[in-house]
This record gives structure tokens, C-alpha cells and sequence, in this order.
């Protein structure tokens, strides 16, 4: 896989937090690396808490990272992002009603983002993109779209209508920050069509953040699972799904609600524990608290990603004894 | 069955709209039995929290029930003034809010906040209020040092458990849930789901739980409800509504969802969106987006029509058993 959209090589984000005298720093993501390739859905999974959306905030360069590499298409990216890597890694987030301009109409919020990035475009060039734009996310008709306000639209139309904003600057990666965690069940599976179709015939690749499991599982090639700042776990989606290396991979597994699974009585403790928030840390696994493999190892050292398969890697030290 | 605890019957609500009154909840019956876990599952505008807020008595202009009776233990709730409200309000009856963070004080303790509950219905004295309080708290897993803590010093989970620990506090016959689960994490949730169920078989008290995420109730349920634009039109045993769902709007429904076991297959959803509520279509609320539709279903609304106690609201469905 030497052909590589995104390359992200041990990239932190570190947050100062709590007043003078109690100062510390918030390790919301700890050197963090991974690859995204040309036209793959990469799912980054984790609970609140475990820095997904740090990671692509810095990606989208809303904050600079405290340290770590940012390669994008071949070039190594300064501390803030130029609009232009900000076209061509736009992002999609997760509150359908708070991220749409509700004074404008769609249209006009298209035509702003093609003006910005497509300057080649005439005007009448704009309008048939926009059209093809919102068309290619499934709002059909695309002209009457266009001239609707944003409450004309139900929550999955918005979503949609994020993708086709993203879509404006023809970029080679989104980054989809739960793109659908706050609409309906029943909503959500098209959305998720749109993502794939997205990658099957537009070639972009999509950075998914969720916390659920099997819409992950749907949609992603490859899957990064996250604890609290660093990669637990990676490999191909079907690979993580059949069988999860790393204990937090399988407590995420064994919670997910699935009605088609049978209730594993296994989980019948009823606390099963919050991540925890990463303040001045110290040596030791992040999950060794929760964990029921948890070693004296884990507790005074930190796990590193060990190959487990050509494409499977996991930082545990239980799995590695094994 | 022993005697509901709750009997819905015919519940109608109404909210007053510029174009003229919306069917939110319409023609609604169900019963509850002493213990019993329902839940009720649809898409968002389906009138799910209408109900419950009917049945709780709880709802304010422009929404008003215009009809129906909603029967707690014999009593009919919908004639009750304010005042005899309150006397089975927390006691009987509480209801647990759907977003943790906004239902509590921030800037109250969670104890001041328990015993806010027990001051204003019971007459017990400070220490047996203490010692309830931390009785309460140690049942949903939270240390009772979090007694002294404000909300924001608590997680989003805890939060949730305080709620529940809070409806707990007069041990009432009945908690209605307003999706507690759906500001939480998968773990999260999944720790709440096992700890209301632990405790309602421990103390015995009867769960409406209303979601439009069904895969969180699926395993802890004993019936499931599918409400669609107002109506409920699938109702049976949890499991049974699950393997051999019946309705074709429950079935787009269990569709919809991706799995994390078995094969993976293409997932397509249901088309189209809910009807208006202001002029709904004369036939079958779902006929418009059902693939199966007839004439007959564009014509005549269906009745909900139970066989061996699984109850669906379909033409089709309904002359298949006749036949």
C-alpha cells in the first residue's frame, strides 16, 4: 500500500486544563498513527472521551497538534491548515441543526463553498454543479433542494446536505465526525449508503468516527479502535469484527445492542466502568483499570502496537503473551 | 394475566397547530401488568413521547389529550385534578427524562435534589431522608460519597443512574423512561439497560420505556410496541415481534440496522418520510410508503388486531389470519 491519501505518524493533542494552581494537561490523543488509502472508509471507534474528535479537529485544522506528522497527498502539512488541504480534506459533523447556515438558503451555501474552492467554474458552471452536487447525495429533485431553507429539511436531508458541501471542493478524503448518531435509527442506514457511494464511484475516502460498532462494520474497510487517546487496536473491518484482539475491543463488542445477538450473560456486571480522563498520565496500559487480563506489566508499562497478522495490530500485553 | 397496573385506552392527543390540529397520538390502547417491562419503539415525530407524556399527565398547550381514558391502578388519571396528581406523582408513578443533564439542578447537590423529592411527598424526617438517599444511590452503583457531587462532576452515565435512583426513592409502582439511553456511549448504555433491569426484578415495579433505538430494549423487554404516526401498529412479546415481526413498517424497521454477526448485506431502509399529521392519508397511515400497498389500504384504516396475543395493525396481515 504504497499509495496513501492521509498519513498520520504519531500525532498528539495535548489540552491545558484546570485553573493556576491545579494546572495539568489533558492527553486527549497520544501519539496516534495511522493510514488512510484512495478511496477506503477508515472507522475510528471509541466511546466520548477516548479523543476521535480531537483527532479529526486536528486533521481539519481547527487546532494545531501539540506534536506528530501530518502527511496529506505526498506533502507534509505545517501547523494550521491552508484552505486549501481544508478543501480537500473537508468535514462533516455531527449536529445536523447546528451546522447549517438557517438564514440562507441551501443553494447559497453551496455556491459559496464552489465559488471558494472551484473558482474555475463560471456562474452558470456553479449552478449545474450544485444541482449534480446534492443529486449525487440522493435529495432529489436537486433544483427545487437548492432553493429550500435548512428547516425545510428533516435531519437526514442535512446530513446529506453535509456531504454535498464536503463534496463541493472535490476532495480526496472527508473526515464524517458521527455523521449519523444523532438521527433516527431508521435514517441512518442511507446515510450510510451515501458513505459507500461516496467511496464506490466518487473514489474519496472517508475517515468514519463512530462509537457504534455495527454501522462501522457496515460501511468500513478497516477499523481503528481508540481508548482513551491511543490506537488499542487495527485491521480490516471483518478481521476486528471476528475476532477482537484487545479486551476493550471485546467489551465494545460484547456491549454493542444487537438484537440478532444473544444476550451474553457474561456482561452481567452492572457497572462496567467510564474511560477515564487522561491528566498528567503515567506509565501503564489506559485500560488496565477495566481490564480483566489486566498484568503487573500493564500497570507499569505501556503496551505498543504488536503486528498480529499482515493487517491486524493491537498494543495489549496479554494478547502478546498469548 | 393479574390486573394491569395501567390500562391505555383510546388515548388521542392533539396539538393545535396554525394549520389546524395534528394527530400526534391517535387511538391508542394498551395494558401494562404489574411488573412488566413494554417498551415502545418509532421513528422521531412517531407521537412516542406525546403518549408518554399523556399517560403521565404531563403535557401542556398546544398539546391536549383529547380523549381516552389512562387508568392507574383503577384510578383514571385524566380526571384527576392538579392536586390528587400530585399525591401519586413520585410516589406511584415518576418519570425518568431523557436528557439527564437538563432534568437536574446544576447548581444543587444530588443529595439537596433527593430530598427535594422526598420533602415535597412525604413527611420524613432529615435522617431518614439521608439514609434513603444513599439506599437509592448504592442500588444504581453510584458511591454515596457522589451525594455531596453536583451534576457536572458526574459522568453522562452516572448522571443517567441518578435519575433512575431519584424515581426510585418512594418506590413508586410504575417508572416511565423517556429514552434514557440515548445521549450515552454503547458501554454506557448497555450498563443502564442491565441495572433498570436488575432492579425491576428485584423490587417488582412496571417499565414504560420509550426508544426509537430498539436494538438497546431488545434483550430486556417483555412486549414491544411499534408506533408509527401516532398509532401503535405492532404489539407482542418482545422476541416474537423481533424473529417474526409482522407489520411491513416493523419489518423496513428491523432492516434498517446494520447487525455485527451473520452475513453482511445491503441494508436499504425505509423510503419516503412519515405522513402529515395535520391531513393524514384516509387509508392506512403507511400505505403511502408501503411496498405492498392496495387499494383496499389506501382506503379503510386498518384495526389493530391481535392473534394470540400478538396485535398488528395491517389489511394484509389481518386477512391472511381471516383466511
Amino acid at each position: 500500500m504504497s499509495d496513501v491519501v492521509l498519513k498520520v505518524d504519531k500525532l498528539s493533542r495535548y489540552f491545558r486544563v484546570g485553573g493556576f494552581r491545579s494546572a495539568g494537561t489533558l492527553h486527549a490523543a497520544d501519539e496516534v498513527s495511522f493510514e488512510v488509502a484512495p478511496s477506503e472508509i477508515v472507522a475510528l471507534v471509541g466511546e466520548s472521551g477516548s479523543g476521535k474528535s480531537t483527532i479529526a479537529r486536528v486533521l481539519a485544522g481547527l487546532y494545531p497538534p501539540t506534536s506528530g506528522q501530518i502527511t496529506f497527498e505526498g506533502r507534509v502539512q505545517g501547523k494550521r491548515a491552508s484552505r486549501q488541504v481544508r478543501g480537500q480534506m473537508p468535514m462533516v459533523f455531527q449536529d445536523p441543526f447546528g451546522s447549517i447556515n438557517p438564514v440562507l438558503r441551501v443553494g447559497h451555501s453551496l455556491q459559496r463553498s464552489l465559488k471558494l474552492h472551484r473558482p474555475e467554474l463560471d456562474k452558470a458552471g456553479r449552478q449545474v454543479e450544485a444541482v449534480s452536487l446534492v443529486e449525487r447525495v440522493g435529495l432529489l429533485p436537486g433544483a427545487e433542494v437548492l432553493h429550500r431553507f435548512p428547516h425545510e429539511l428533516s435531519g437526514g436531508q442535512r446530513q446529506r446536505l453535509g456531504f454535498a458541501q464536503a463534496l463541493a471542493s472535490r476532495p480526496s478524503l472527508i473526515l464524517a465526525d458521527e455523521p449519523v448518531s444523532m438521527l433516527d435509527v431508521s435514517i441512518r442506514i442511507g446515510l450510510l449508503n451515501v458513505m459507500r457511494a461516496l467511496r464506490d464511484e466518487e473514489h474519496v475516502s472517508l475517515l468514519y468516527i463512530t462509537h457504534d460498532l455495527s454501522s462501522a462494520r457496515y460501511v468500513a474497510d478497516r477499523m481503528i479502535v481508540l481508548y482513551a487517546g491511543r490506537i488499542v487496536e487495527e485491521g480490516t473491518t471483518d478481521e476486528v469484527i471476528a475476532d477482537p484482539s484487545h479486551p476493550y475491543t471485546r467489551l465494545l463488542m460484547a456491549t454493542a445492542p444487537d438484537p440478532r445477538l444473544p444476550l451474553a450473560h457474561d456482561t452481567d456486571v452492572v457497572d462496567l466502568g467510564e474511560p477515564p480522563k487522561v491528566i498528567n498520565p503515567g506509565p501503564g496500559c489506559r485500560f488496565a483499570p477495566r481490564c480483566p487480563l489486566a498484568m503487573e506489566q500493564c500497570r507499569s508499562s505501556t503496551p505498543t502496537m504488536v503486528q498480529l497478522s499482515l493487517t491486524k495490530r493491537v498494543a495489549c500485553f496479554a494478547v502478546e503473551q498469548r | 394475566m393479574s390486573t394491569p397496573i395501567l390500562e391505555v385506552r383510546n388515548l388521542k392527543v392533539q396539538y393545535a397547530t396554525p394549520a389546524g390540529p395534528a394527530q400526534a397520538v391517535s387511538d391508542v390502547s394498551f395494558d401494562l401488568a404489574p411488573g412488566e417491562f413494554l417498551a415502545v419503539v418509532g421513528e422521531s415525530g412517531c407521537g412516542k413521547s406525546t403518549m408518554l407524556f399523556s399517560i403521565a399527565q404531563l403535557l401542556n398547550y398546544p398539546a391536549e389529550t383529547v380523549s381516552g381514558s389512562v387508568k392507574f391502578d383503577g384510578i383514571d388519571l385524566t380526571s384527576l385534578s392538579a392536586e390528587d396528581l400530585r399525591q401519586h406523582r413520585w410516589r406511584d408513578i415518576s418519570v425518568v427524562m431523557q436528557s439527564a443533564m437538563n432534568a437536574l439542578n446544576p447548581t444543587l447537590s444530588i443529595a439537596a435534589q433527593l430530598a427535594d423529592v422526598c420533602r415535597a411527598h412525604t413527611d420524613w424526617r432529615d435522617d431518614k431522608i439521608d439514609r434513603r438517599s444513599a439506599e437509592v444511590l448504592e442500588m444504581v452503583s453510584i458511591d454515596v460519597a457522589h451525594l455531596k457531587s453536583f451534576p457536572f462532576q458526574l459522568s453522562g452515565g452516572m448522571r443517567q443512574r441518578a435519575m433512575i435512583a431519584m424515581a426510585l426513592l418512594l418506590e413508586p409502582k410504575l417508572i416511565i423512561m423517556d429514552e434514557p439511553t440515548s445521549a450515552l456511549d454503547v458501554v454506557a448504555q448497555r450498563s443502564l439497560m442491565r441495572q433498570v433491569e436488575n432492579l425491576r426484578q428485584s423490587l417488582g415495579f412496571a417499565v414504560l420505556f420509550v426508544t426509537h433505538d430498539m436494538s438497546v430494549v431488545s434483550h430486556f423487554s417483555d412486549r414491544l410496541a411499534v408506533m408509527y404516526a401516532g398509532e401503535i401498529v405492532e404489539l407482542g412479546a418482545t422476541r416474537e415481534v423481533f424473529d417474526h415481526s409482522r407489520h411491513p413498517y416493523s419489518n423496513g424497521l428491523m432492516d434498517a440496522f446494520p447487525s455485527i454477526v451473520g452475513d453482511k448485506k445491503e441494508l436499504t431502509g425505509i423510503a419516503g418520510n412519515p405522513p402529515s399529521l395535520v391531513n393524514p392519508p384516509g387509508g392506512c397511515l403507511f400505505a403511502p410508503r408501503c411496498h405492498f400497498a392496495t387499494d383496499e389500504c389506501r382506503e379503510y384504516r386498518p384495526e389493530l388486531i391481535s392473534v394470540e396475543g400478538h396485535a398488528v395493525r395491517c389489511h394484509l396481515v389481518n386477512s391472511r389470519v381471516r383466511s
